[in-house]
């Protein structure tokens, strides 16, 4: 079973980390196939940004950029006012938001996710610049939804990647896999 | 014929203001109307009247005209949303 | 070991891992991180290496050429306009018959300004007398690096070699790749013994004037080991193979033996094709691909299928798809398309649509032209 994920943030945030977490996360519980790859363009600081992943049992040949896919992850909203977030979304897909609203705030005709990344990402004291950084969280949260990857190893991929700051990270990511609403 | 020019156009990128993480502002008592901070903002969102105007739609709160500034009046400030 | 990285980090991995004595090289998009990584690896002491930082492309390639004439092992690593500025210095790595080895990440060339894929940087290199691999994945992409040295070092080819693969789609995307023990390459790879080498208990002189006759043998000589190259480019992905499990050939068959049609595709986008085959197949259509491994030497003989169908991501002004004019050497019926310049993805459903309309005995630039 082939699943296809779009992170959408802001340049900073940290969207294409979040994507290669959860692939080398996907690798260690037993997937054969996995990728993560940023949107191909030029990523600035602020900027609306887009990054990929994909996991699947067997080997995966696609190269080509995921254009339906079954998860969107929503690391800001606020690139919601500029961006159509469910677009090409599978009819069964689910929309993962980072926010402190419920599901029914939004009116998304596709399976709706919550969890407030920001408010545990400053609680961690996650920050970079004095800005909460969410994306361990919110891959936490993906971990829930997604089938097939074991949170223990999310925290191992997180611990793996981030050294000294990674035990707060991990520790990040499991609250919000504990917290997250879907 | 298709070639590799382009023309100056306003937003080509969209309403980059909503990029901001940091946001300028002028303190008008200290600005000494030097106009660095026009000359210098990258994206053009610095226009003359009076005194420099900022226009924050398209914005990306990068700076540079604060680093410019000779006298310290512009300040950056964490941009609340 | 199997982990995920990205093609970038992981050719710098392999470039460790064979270890070279001389590192010349340049930053570059979408190249940078190979170059940024093995800083690191020299600065930390992970790898024993000179790290040669110069100020262009050019100069990079010209140190490459002085260790390796020096019998060093050497790497570098490129991209578009920087592997351009590097084509006088290309032509002289081939002649003098150095075994530099460069990784090329595919990226188109300007103007309009374009940091994607398009391999019309690295085909523009056709005649210098480089060894070209193309590669589909992370996986290939390490597994080259290490038998480019084993291949361009061999007393019968000594020839320089380039590998490329397609920006940002393998250059910054994470794949799983095995990687196996510094032990092992190290038997697979032994260290390097060139055939001549600048030695002042020995003097020589290269490349001092060469009158006509002898210019021309030197030329022969070189089209000559290009040929033996085939041969060891083979034994050395058999040898990979028994080795490490991943046999290698000149090009890569895909489900060819009963086809009506063949795709033959080269870089990145043959993955993706490969996806495009299984699809048509589950419709009942007869098809299948090659994958071109290396383009220099080319492998004209092993393109032995009656109807093939030719996707370039490169285009030669005034002629068309260079790899589709190459393969006019097979005789076969050939369609050629033009897809992917610049950057446009090509998925799977690209490839199918290209196949539907080489089945009706179309051609050309795809979509602008026919589509």
């Amino acid at each position: 079973m082939l699943k296809e994920i779009i992170f959408y943030g802001r340049g900073g945030q940290g969207a294409v980390t979040a994507a290669n977490l959860i692939a080398s996360a996907a690798l260690k519980s037993g997937n054969r196939g996995v990728q993560a790859f940023p949107f191909f363009g030029a990523e600035r600081r602020g900027a609306p940004v887009k990054a990929f992943a994909r996991i699947s049992d067997n080997e995966i040949f696609l190269r080509s950029q995921i254009k339906k896919p079954d998860i969107v992850v929503v690391l800001d909203t606020g690139v919601m006012d500029a961006i159509n977030v469910a677009e090409g979304i599978k009819k069964d897909g689910i929309i993962l938001l980072n926010t402190n609203k419920s599901a029914s705030d939004f009116s998304f005709p596709y399976r709706t996710a919550v969890v407030d990344a920001t408010s545990i990402a400053i609680k961690n004291e996650i920050l970079v610049g004095g800005i909460p950084v969410v994306n361990t969280p919110m891959t936490g949260a993906l971990t829930k939804i997604l089938d097939g990857i074991d949170i223990e190893n999310l925290k191992l991929a997180i611990k793996e990647r981030f050294g000294k700051i990674g035990d707060k990270n991990a520790k990040a990511a499991e609250e919000a896999y504990n917290e997250v609403i879907f | 014929m298709k070639t590799a020019i382009s023309y100056p156009t306003v937003g080509a990128m969209g309403k980059t203001g909503t990029w901001r993480v940091f946001r300028p502002s002028l303190d008008r008592e200290k600005c000494i109307k030097c106009w660095r901070c026009w000359i210098f903002c990258p994206d053009s969102a610095i226009s003359r009247d009076e005194y420099p105007v900022i226009d924050y739609e398209y914005c990306k709160g990068c700076g540079v005209c604060a680093n410019e500034c000779p006298v310290n009046a512009i300040e950056m400030g964490r941009e609340e949303k | 070991m199997i982990f995920i990285d990205t093609a970038n980090h992981i050719s710098a991995l392999a470039a460790k891992m064979a270890k070279p004595h001389v590192i010349a090289a340049y930053p570059i998009t979408p190249q940078t991180t190979i170059v940024e990584r093995l800083a690191e690896y020299v600065e930390s002491g992970q790898l024993n290496a000179d790290f040669i930082r110069v100020e262009s492309e050019h100069s990079a390639m010209a140190a490459c050429i002085g260790a390796s004439a020096m019998g060093a092992r050497t790497f570098t690593a490129t991209a578009s306009h920087g592997l351009l500025l590097m084509h006088e210095m290309l032509h002289w790595a081939g002649l003098a018959r150095l075994p530099v080895v460069m990784v090329n990440v595919n990226r188109a060339i300007g103007p309009g300004w374009n940091i994607w894929s398009d391999l019309n940087d690295s085909l523009s290199q056709r005649d210098t007398g480089w060894i070209q691999f193309y590669a589909s994945s992370n996986q290939e992409v390490f597994d080259n690096i290490i038998q480019a040295y084993k291949i361009g070092e061999s007393e019968e080819v000594m020839l320089p070699v380039m590998i490329s693969y397609d920006g940002f789609t393998l250059s910054h995307t994470s794949m799983p790749v095995e990687v196996p023990e510094q032990s092992k390459i190290d038997e697979f790879l032994p260290p390097f013994k060139p055939a001549w080498k600048i030695d002042v208990e020995n003097p020589i002189t290269h490349g001092n004037i060469v009158p006509p006759e002898p210019y021309m043998e030197i030329r022969y000589s070189m089209q000559r080991a290009m040929e033996r190259a085939k041969k060891i480019i083979e034994e050395v992905g058999e040898e990979w193979g028994k080795k490490f499990g991943r046999e290698y050939d000149l090009i890569q068959e895909y489900k060819c033996d009963d086809a009506d049609y063949v795709m033959v595709t080269m870089g990145a986008i043959s993955a993706e094709a490969r996806f495009a085959v299984d699809e048509l197949r589950k419709r009942g259509e007869k098809v299948g691909l090659v994958n071109l491994r290396t383009f220099r030497p080319f492998p004209y003989e092993k393109l032995k299928y009656e109807k093939m169908i030719v996707i370039d991501r490169n285009v030669s002004p005034g002629l068309g798809g260079v790899v589709y004019h190459e393969m006019k050497k097979t005789g076969k019926d050939l369609y050629g398309f033009i897809a992917g310049l610049g950057g446009v993805d090509v998925s799977y459903k690209d490839f199918e649509r290209i196949y539907e309309l080489a089945k009706r005995g179309k051609e050309g630039w795809y979509p602008l032209e026919v589509k």
